[in-house]
């Protein structure tokens, strides 16, 4: 019963946190930018999530008649499901996880790999040129980043020797994984980002060039859904690099015991989700073809040698070498 | 790699300078006493209109939002029968105002003119005319134009001469 109730509060807290994350997103952009962004309805404007949310739901539910029906539908629907899959495996807290299966980590990165599909299948469905490069730039971006993103991930299994998302978090317990994996967690940073298609590698919308990207069709609740998608990718992204990289629910070792395990994962998901933002804020869009040559020409590379130096210095302290 | 950094931290700098934003109900901005916004109608010292419908402004609103038309008064003055000027039209740009040789049209930094309706925006003579002079309140058209009129005949206003005999100039 209890996992059942977990999983059923995990997905409706995925829900209103990617809700309440658009309003923060757009305060916190407009903080770093000079303005104030939307403040205007309720305390500090967090009112607009509900106007929002109103004017979506009764949005007329369009499919535009040279559309491929079943597919356009599907496509929004997909990016959600995969998203929301991915955090059965995230170990929020001691106990405090859907579920934890030896593989979790292949896991996550299966269900992430699911959600490029949406974007795909929708600007396929939509049967518009803005919409089909923006799919084409998905395809193109997800065979540049999907290598690295796993292989970067390697020498985080190597060192902790388990697949396991709670076995990875209590290896972690003296050093967090972000010293001794600083290349890896570069690398998975900015596969994430490009894996949740958030700026700057957020070339299938790209709104400047290509009036929405891969949603230029999609309108009310099936928009919606896409950038509730988002959203979950990005705050499953940051859950991800904090249980990776960053401890997990663990505090510093030695001074960390004052914050329940749930709120220092939490607190760091939060400054995760805030880098974003900031990267966001400051960092222009590449070009597709410069995403794909970084991803070939610069990461692949570095990921290597990362799994050569912690596969040395693994062997190397057991005395293999 | 390093300028993405140096961006980075210059933006997250901006997290302690103050919002440049206007909150605008609450905090009104500030307007120039030139700044261009509803159009008004002026009136003279002597508290008649100004305008003496000559259609120049009509003429040159490059949006055509006004519309008016002269009468003559008893004592020989013009005047326009009716004034109208589109505010769902108009831009704004001012060029009515340099246009009017009397001073009549004048810009006021007023921009507060919503409407649910549209025919509202619609301005007729008595929405327009304001009982002042605006931003020249000494002058009065009739008084120094050289016009004949009931109340002066030619030559008669400040700074004027008389007409000049064309007749007796002959050699």
């Amino acid at each position: 019963m209890l996992p059942v109730l977990l999983a059923l509060a995990i997905l409706l807290g995925g829900v209103a946190g990617a809700a309440v994350l658009t309003w923060w997103e757009r305060r916190l952009l407009g903080f770093w930018q000079d303005r104030y962004g939307p403040n205007r309805l309720g305390p500090f404007g967090i009112g607009q999530v509900l106007a929002d949310m109103i004017k979506l739901l009764t949005k007329d539910d369009w499919v535009p008649p040279f559309a491929d029906k079943v597919v356009f539908i599907f496509a929004p629907t997909a990016i959600v499901v995969a998203m929301m899959m991915g955090f059965a495996v995230v170990p929020f807290a001691p106990g405090v996880m859907i579920i934890d299966v030896n593989i979790g980590l292949l896991f996550f990165l299966g269900m992430t790999s699911l959600a490029v599909y949406s974007v795909l299948l929708g600007g396929l469905a939509s049967n518009n040129k803005y919409a089909l490069l923006g799919g084409l730039r998905s395809a193109a971006q997800m065979v540049s980043y999907e290598v690295f993103m796993g292989l970067s991930l390697m020498g985080v299994v190597m060192m902790s020797d388990s697949f396991s998302l709670v076995d990875i978090v209590e290896a972690q317990t003296n050093v967090w994984f972000c010293f001794s994996q600083a290349l890896g967690l570069l690398v998975f940073v900015i596969a994430g980002i490009a894996e949740s298609h958030r700026l700057p590698f957020d070339l299938p919308e790209a709104e400047h060039e290509l009036t929405a990207g891969f949603h230029t069709e999609y309108g009310g609740m099936k928009f919606a859904m896409f950038m509730l998608g988002e959203y979950l990718g990005l705050m499953l992204i940051s859950c991800m690099i904090v249980t990776l990289f960053f401890g997990g629910w663990l505090g510093p070792a030695y001074i960390g015991h004052w914050l329940p395990p749930i709120a220092w994962f939490g607190l760091k998901v939060f400054f995760v989700i805030n880098f974003f933002v900031l990267l966001r804020a400051a960092i222009p869009r590449p070009r597709y073809d410069q995403l794909m040559s970084l991803g070939w020409k610069v990461m692949l590379p570095i990921t290597l040698v990362n799994l050569v130096i912690t596969g040395a210095v693994l062997l190397w302290m057991e005395g293999g070498i | 790699m390093l300028s993405e950094l140096r961006t980075m931290w210059e933006i997250f700098k901006h997290s302690f300078t103050k919002a440049d934003t206007v909150q605008y109900p609450e905090e009104m901005p500030y307007l120039a006493p030139r700044y261009r916004g509803r159009i008004v109608l002026t009136r003279d010292p002597d508290g008649e209109e100004r305008c003496v419908a000559c259609n120049l402004c009509a003429a040159v609103c490059p949006v055509d939002c006004i519309a008016l038309q002269k009468d003559t008064r008893e004592d020989g003055t013009w005047y326009p029968e009716f004034f109208r000027i589109n505010f769902s039209r108009c831009i704004m740009c001012g060029m009515c105002e340099e246009a009017c040789p009397t001073y009549a049209i004048q810009l006021t930094p007023d921009f507060e003119m919503c409407e649910y309706d549209r025919q509202n925006m619609v301005y007729e003579k008595e929405n327009l005319l304001i009982n002042g002079v605006g931003k020249y309140p000494e002058y009065n058209f009739y008084r120094v134009s050289g016009m004949q009129t009931a109340f002066k005949d030619k030559g008669e206003g400040p700074n004027e001469a008389r007409p000049i005999d064309t007749k007796s100039l002959l050699p």
